[in-house]
């Protein structure tokens, strides 16, 4: 097991941050953490990169326990914060060779690892990381998590406010990593990132709803799910509400999803309480649940 | 060691590249010193003077012309009446009222004995202080030529009259204060330069998040903390030689005692004030804090430092706590070697309660300092 974690918990004052989280990724796994902002990702990660002790509980991290051994952790995992962190006031290629140099190693020993990333930003590699763009930021910041060649690599929600064209090439490019042997631990905000995963833990208010495939949490959705649409939006909201057999109603995109709570539920009664209220351009259409109707259902 | 050197010239290369910092670290400093030396001055001159003549004589006349050739008064105006004067010292354009009386020179003459009434303004009790010495210095020169005696407005300005007291100022022969001032002022400049640069050298990292980054590598801590603060010692070690050139080239300080010295116990100051400044880091949060509680431990340190009022005259708890002042003897230890020409042996009590001092701040400093939270 690169990662596992025996009921970690973590409270700031009275607020419980990180409640009994167990769970386990297993080696060259590219796990997904989904949850909302402040369901206590970054707490996660700052105690498994060693950055912050837990209250209660045990994790390792490559083997080695995160409280006991965490020197040794520090030389076999790379770690990206959410926050850009890379000294703005030095150059690409001086911040590269900082990170190179305080892993005690050097860019050209490790240099096949990085070197897919890394030639897309070395044509600025004199430029001052602060001048850099997001994506190119976000490259970089990679390129110095993994220039020790980590065995583990920690990336805290590193697609938010990133353009969708560069979110879907970092993807890939941590498919690639992946394909090198590196255990990838990642954190999303985004629910449609969450399928890219090879296995997600669903997290909210500091607690763990459901660990498996994506696939497997779609297929897991416990009801039929519709898609709702009408030519008043706001007012359909309203009236599913108000609907006797509404079990759940939120707007997903252009469709309201809808789940009822009858299991002999039937479209057409939809429609015509629909209809009653006036409604026009009415469509129940069936639909697979995706992550996030499973999120929301979850965490209800 | 490679690490070591390599976050060393991390350092240098960011303190060169913020290209506001720079003025901040060099100019500012030089500007203050040659500022500060030149204004800020113990000597009490261009007292503003005025009289009232009720006698209107030769003797009057020249007694007041004495005052008008005295490079330390400026004779401002001439009053009629005391109640003019007096007013005119509330508004505060008057500090010396002398009230020369009528028949000033006939009681001379007649009775070898008169009075002459001295106002002063006092709220300044020092600068008082000297201008009553200045002016009877003045009037005992006349009395020994008309043999006046000097009644002053309180009463009690008991003058010898026959002895002769001729001073010899040691080391700072001529008595001007820049030789007294300037070695100071150098030292509260690099005090705060290297102070405020290191208390907020490693704020700064925590501010934009690279410390996070950092602390997730397997660097030691003493590698940090010497990277981080190496460059300090070396800007702190540059100001002092600017410093000192500017003393000797412009001010014409005396330096009688031993240069290598004077570098040799500066680099163990200096070292203090960076353990200070890490010990702030390590408790504070952001860049702000970090001033302002720099700030809080500077004034405190120049105030008591000896540099403007002499620490024998502070009260007893007050000379106690100047004992853990790093400024105190590195105003002692500048004065002494530059001036003095002290050698090694006679500022031994200074150059161990230094490295004391160093010694402590640094390991509680890095005793601090902690990876994890």
């Amino acid at each position: 097991m690169s990662i596992s974690l025996d009921n970690i918990s973590k409270s700031y004052g009275k607020i419980k941050a990180l409640n009994a989280i167990s769970f386990e990724v297993a080696d060259g796994e590219l796990f997904g953490l989904i949850g909302p902002d402040g369901a206590g990702k970054t707490t996660l990660f700052r105690i498994l990169t060693t950055l912050l002790l837990p209250d209660q509980g045990q994790a390792t991290v490559a083997g080695y326990d995160v409280i006991k051994d965490y020197k040794n952790i520090r030389n076999q995992v790379g770690y990206m914060p959410g926050k850009f962190s890379l000294y703005q006031d030095l150059t690409v290629a001086e911040n590269l060779n900082f990170f190179a140099t305080i892993f005690g190693t050097t860019i050209a020993e490790n240099y096949d690892l990085i070197k897919e990333i890394y030639i897309q930003i070395e044509p600025f590699k004199e430029r001052r990381a602060g001048k850099l763009s997001g994506g190119m930021k976000q490259k970089l910041a990679l390129c110095c998590a993994l220039i020790h060649k980590p065995q583990v690599l920690f990336l805290d929600e590193p697609t938010t406010g990133v353009d969708p064209v560069s979110r879907k090439e970092f993807w890939d490019m941590l498919k690639r990593l992946q394909q090198k042997g590196i255990t990838i631990l990642v954190s999303t905000p985004y629910m449609d990132e969450a399928s890219l995963c090879d296995r997600i833990a669903l997290i909210t208010n500091g607690k763990i709803l459901e660990v498996d495939t994506p696939k497997a949490i779609m297929a897991a959705y416990p009801t039929k799910i519709y898609k709702v649409s009408a030519s008043q939006t706001y007012q359909l909201i309203q009236d599913l509400k108000t609907y006797p057999e509404t079990h759940s109603v939120y707007p997903f995109g252009q469709y309201m999803h809808f789940t009822s709570n009858k299991t002999n539920f039937k479209p057409q009664d939809l429609i015509r309480y629909l209809e009653e209220k006036k409604h026009t351009d009415i469509e129940v259409i069936e639909t697979v649940a995706s992550i996030e109707d499973t999120f929301m259902e979850l965490s209800k | 060691m490679n690490t070591i050197r390599y976050i060393i010239q991390k350092e240098f290369k960011q303190i060169f590249r913020n290209k506001a910092m720079l003025p901040i670290i060099f100019v500012m400093p030089l500007i203050q010193l040659v500022i500060l030396s030149n204004a800020a001055t113990f000597e009490v001159k261009n007292i503003k003077f005025s009289y009232i003549d009720n006698d209107r004589t030769a003797f009057s006349r020249e007694l007041i012309e004495k005052f008008k050739v005295s490079s330390y008064f400026d004779v401002i105006n001439e009053f009629p009446s005391m109640k003019a004067a007096n007013s005119a010292m509330l508004e505060g354009k008057v500090a010396v009222i002398l009230e020369i009386p009528s028949h000033f020179e006939r009681n001379l003459l007649r009775d070898k004995r008169t009075g002459l009434s001295v106002t002063i303004d006092a709220i300044d009790g020092a600068a008082a202080g000297v201008e009553n010495v200045y002016i009877n210095q003045i009037v005992l020169q006349f009395n020994q030529k008309a043999r006046v005696k000097l009644m002053p407005f309180d009463n009690q300005g008991a003058l010898p009259q026959n002895i002769d007291t001729i001073p010899a100022f040691w080391y700072n022969e001529t008595l001007n204060y820049k030789t007294f001032m300037v070695p100071g002022i150098l030292v509260m400049l690099v005090t705060m330069i290297t102070l405020f640069l290191s208390g907020m050298n490693i704020v700064r990292e925590k501010e934009i998040g690279t410390l996070e980054q950092i602390n997730v590598t397997p660097i030691k801590k003493y590698q940090f903390i010497i990277g981080k603060l190496f460059p300090f010692l070396i800007l702190g070690i540059v100001l002092l030689t600017v410093g000192l050139l500017i003393a000797k080239l412009l001010f014409n300080i005396p330096m009688v005692g031993s240069i290598g010295l004077l570098y040799a116990y500066t680099v163990v100051y200096i070292l203090v004030i960076l353990g200070i400044g890490l010990f702030i880091s390590n408790f504070t949060d952001t860049q702000q804090q970090a001033m302002f509680i720099a700030w809080f431990f500077m004034v405190i340190f120049i105030l008591m430092s000896g540099l403007f009022t002499p620490i024998e005259s502070m009260p007893y708890w007050a000379q106690v706590v100047t004992e853990f002042n790093p400024i105190k003897y590195f105003v002692q230890v500048m004065r002494m070697v530059m001036l003095k020409g002290a050698g090694i042996s006679d500022i031994y009590p200074q150059f161990f309660k230094t490295l004391a001092y160093a010694l402590a701040m640094n390991g509680l400093a890095v005793l601090g300092y902690k990876k994890v939270t």
